[in-house]
């Protein structure tokens, strides 16, 4: 009987959180979003798991053996996807930001654009 | 606001936060003792009636196919969101920012890593061809495949420089692949209902278990997500070297 991955997902949340309020640079805001969300794969995966059953691939093992909830597996399949390109669109909006003003710091930029 | 304000605004609202958290998940089985019906039951039915061994690949392109096109668009607009902003635009300003690290030389790869990524480079494309046809059978399919995919162009930027790369990775091979995978799926769910079933039914002979056959129209699908997929990161990666050569020209 555990608590602890719940924990540590809502732990990874606030701690990517902090991230971003606190950050000085674009390019670091965007690394502890990807933090943000790693939170969500962490509370997917301890949601569906289930103690003593195998993975849910029945290649080589008989249909009917216990297996964990493939469901929010296959959302976190889909969750990570999702993060890649959200990351790649967010990096491309910096370069853009980075070559209009000159800076990264969200701090100067609000000086900038006033 | 300044940083230290923002910083005692979010130490207060963090304590709400992990409140709120800790209501949530305290409400919640103990990790390991959950229960779901609906987990249990595709796990029932996924090979009998499937004939697919990955039970996730079935719940992302069998049972619920219909939502994963959805975020098979989300790769989509977003890899063009790339695209658009990285192209350069007539009042951009040129360069005019200081480099903050002028002098610095690029040091050239060395041979070691030259070397190796030489030698992943077709591995890497067979390991990728791999698994977006064997996700019906064991863990992987389109997304995976195509991530894998999409790294051999990057390896061989590694080990050669640009040029070999735009060789390699011909703009328009790279959209067209993208553009066709993303259609593929919508043609695959329209072949269906023009078959006379609803959209994306299974309507293919579902194959002998633990095949590349296996899972009626699931392959197909795979093989549109692979091409997208891998066609999609590659052009978002086409997109910021180019970026950066621009740069270095100017």
């Amino acid at each position: 009987m555990s608590y602890l991955p719940y924990g540590i997902a809502a732990w990874l949340f606030l701690v990517g959180l902090y991230g971003v309020i606190s950050s000085r640079n674009l390019i670091h805001l965007v690394i502890c979003l990807g933090v943000i969300q790693s939170s969500s794969y962490v509370l997917l995966l301890s949601i569906g798991y289930r103690a003593g059953r195998v993975a849910p691939i029945f290649v080589d093992i008989p249909a009917n053996t216990p297996a964990v909830d493939p469901i929010v597996q296959a959302l976190m399949l889909t969750d990570i996807v999702v993060e890649v390109t959200v990351v790649a669109l967010l990096l491309s909006l910096a370069v853009q930001i980075h070559k209009r003003h000159g800076t990264l710091n969200p701090d100067r930029l609000t000086k900038v654009s006033g | 606001m300044t940083r230290r304000v923002r910083r005692i605004f979010f130490l207060f609202s963090s304590v709400a936060l992990g409140w709120v958290f800790f209501l949530a998940y305290s409400s919640l089985a103990p990790f390991g003792y959950g229960e779901s019906k609906y987990g249990d039951m595709v796990n029932a039915i996924t090979v009998p009636e499937r004939h697919i061994t990955d039970a996730v690949t079935a719940v992302n392109f069998d049972i619920r196919g219909f939502d994963t096109l959805g975020e098979e668009f989300i790769l989509f607009t977003s890899v063009i969101g790339v695209v658009l902003l990285m192209r350069r635009q007539k009042d951009e300003p040129a360069g005019d920012h200081e480099d903050q690290a002028s002098g610095r030389v690029v040091p050239p790869a060395s041979d070691a890593v030259r070397v190796i990524s030489l030698l992943l480079i077709a591995p890497t494309v067979l390991f990728g061809v791999y698994v977006v046809t064997h996700g019906q059978v064991t863990p992987g399919g389109g997304f995976q495949g195509g991530v894998i995919l999409s790294t051999a162009p990057l390896l061989l930027y590694l080990c050669a420089d640009y040029t070999q790369f735009r060789r390699a990775v011909p703009r328009r091979l790279v959209e067209a692949s993208e553009a066709f995978g993303a259609a593929a799926y919508i043609l695959i769910g329209g072949a269906c209902v023009a078959l006379g079933g609803l959209f994306l039914q299974n309507l293919l002979p579902l194959g002998k278990n633990g095949t590349i056959t296996a899972g009626g129209i699931v392959p197909f699908i795979d093989l549109g997500v692979g091409l997208e997929v891998s066609g999609g990161l590659s052009l978002a990666l086409l997109a910021y070297l180019e970026e950066l050569l621009e740069e270095k020209e100017q």
